[in-house]
């Protein structure tokens, strides 16, 4: 472009050994950017591995500020964070069952409760590990309900009004698979999907629905709202996805 | 009469203060929503999460617009003239550069308008803006693109945006602890050293 100044001018005449420096690096910047998203998914499961000693070693909390530091990202598929006090929530269970019902926060804690401390993996790549979780097994809930013969899955609906989730009947009856009330030795806070969530410890996060609030019978499986966008409906840790995370 | 003229000619013309501070404003504005969206304990006490993720996006679709409209047209001609200057790296400016990536003491002389660590700051900032508004596009727009995309453009998002992070504050920081810095860039000032 032709200097249109004088201020412009000084700038072309300025010495023939000077570079354009400026230029290259906003070009391989750009290069970079490209190459990342290309092969970003493998690096960075390379680099959270990689991290993750260093970040469970922190007791600053300065890890968290890493993309790939500990700590549960909150997501919503909706405006906000829908809440719902214990009082007023309601479970509902129904489809193909003998019996179905409408379960309080109370009728839930009165039931045998299952803990177990686990990790927490998303699909995005982020891992929280040795997460506690405490809850009802799945199966106690279905079995209470009885599941008629026809029954071959079920679907998870969620009171943010959007959000809904599946497993097979197989999968359903692993008891690492609960209702969960409880998180880290407290409840469930709204953020995290309380006060009462889904938790598929062998699966990738979006299984585990947030703010649970009907559990149905079905006569096959019904994509839920990731997998109708192109997540994988059997979604094991590390044998879906395309990734290769460690089994939870 | 002609020197003293001549020495106080600003060293930043009103559009490129302007454009710099809308720029700024821009860019804290993307900090802080972006910090909201992703720093679990930000986001819980914020909340509003589709409002916030809303205007992360549309200021972030906004962030190229003040520089190009600072360069179109006569009015630019300064600014133009300044982002010649900041591209150019003299052999000084390229010396200064190789001593820094091999952990030397730096030694640079005074060569032109900027300092190489300027042009730099400069290159890193600027040259963020597209791969941001790309991979940021990626994610906001995700569905014609393959999964493994998604990921790869939010690990390019996260850690470009952390690395902006500590480059913004090294900015301000430098602004504010050089003497004489900030003054031209906050009114019609030449720079006084």
């Amino acid at each position: 472009m032709e200097p249109s100044t004088p201020e412009e001018a000084e700038v072309v005449l300025a010495d023939e050994r000077d570079v354009a420096v400026g230029r290259r690096v906003i070009l391989g910047m750009f290069g970079l950017g490209i190459g990342g998203v290309l092969v970003g998914a493998k690096v960075s499961r390379g680099v959270s591995k990689a991290l993750a000693p260093i970040t469970a070693a922190d007791r600053t909390g300065l890890s968290d500020f890493l993309p790939a530091g500990g700590g549960f990202r909150i997501y919503t598929v909706t405006g906000t964070l829908p809440a719902k006090s214990e009082g007023a929530y309601r479970l509902e269970v129904s489809g193909l069952v003998e019996r179905p019902m409408t379960l309080t926060f109370a009728d839930l804690k009165a039931m045998p409760a299952t803990s177990m401390t686990k990790d927490f993996q998303c699909v995005t790549g982020w891992r929280v590990e040795d997460v506690k979780w405490v809850g009802v097994r799945l199966w106690d809930l279905l079995d209470r309900a009885g599941v008629k013969p026809a029954a071959k899955a079920v679907r998870f609906t969620c009171f943010d009004g959007a959000y809904s989730e599946s497993l097979t009947l197989e999968q359903a009856r692993r008891d690492d698979v609960i209702v969960a009330y409880g998180m880290q030795g407290g409840g469930i806070s709204k953020a995290h999907g309380g006060p009462v969530r889904l938790y598929v410890a062998p699966m990738y996060g979006y299984k585990s629905a947030k703010w649970l609030s009907g559990i149905e019978l079905t006569d096959r499986v019904v994509e839920g709202y990731w997998e109708r966008r192109g997540y994988d409906v059997d979604a094991w840790i590390g044998k879906s996805n395309g990734r290769d995370d460690e089994p939870v | 009469m002609a020197a003293t003229t001549s020495l106080s000619r600003p060293r930043f013309d009103n559009v490129t203060r302007a454009v710099h501070w809308a720029n700024a404003a821009l860019f804290l504005f993307l900090v802080f929503t972006g910090l909201v969206l992703s720093f679990g304990p930000l986001s819980t006490a914020v909340g509003r999460r589709t409002l916030v993720k809303d205007l992360h996006v549309w200021s972030g679709l906004a962030l190229p617009v003040p520089l190009l409209l600072g360069v179109v047209g006569r009015w630019g001609a300064v600014l133009r003239a300044d982002l010649g200057r900041l591209n150019r790296w003299s052999v000084s400016d390229r010396r200064w550069l190789r001593r820094v990536f091999r952990l030397r003491r730096r030694r640079h002389q005074p060569s032109g308008k900027f300092h190489p660590g300027q042009k730099l700051n400069a290159a890193f900032v600027g040259g963020s803006i597209p791969v941001m508004l790309l991979t940021g596009s990626i994610m906001r727009w995700y569905e014609p693109f393959p999964l493994s995309w998604r990921t790869g453009a939010t690990f390019v998002h996260d850690w470009l945006a952390t690395a902006l992070l500590f480059v913004i504050a090294g900015h301000i920081v430098k602004a504010l602890v050089t003497p004489g810095a900030l003054a031209p860039m906050l009114r019609s000032e030449s720079h006084t050293p």
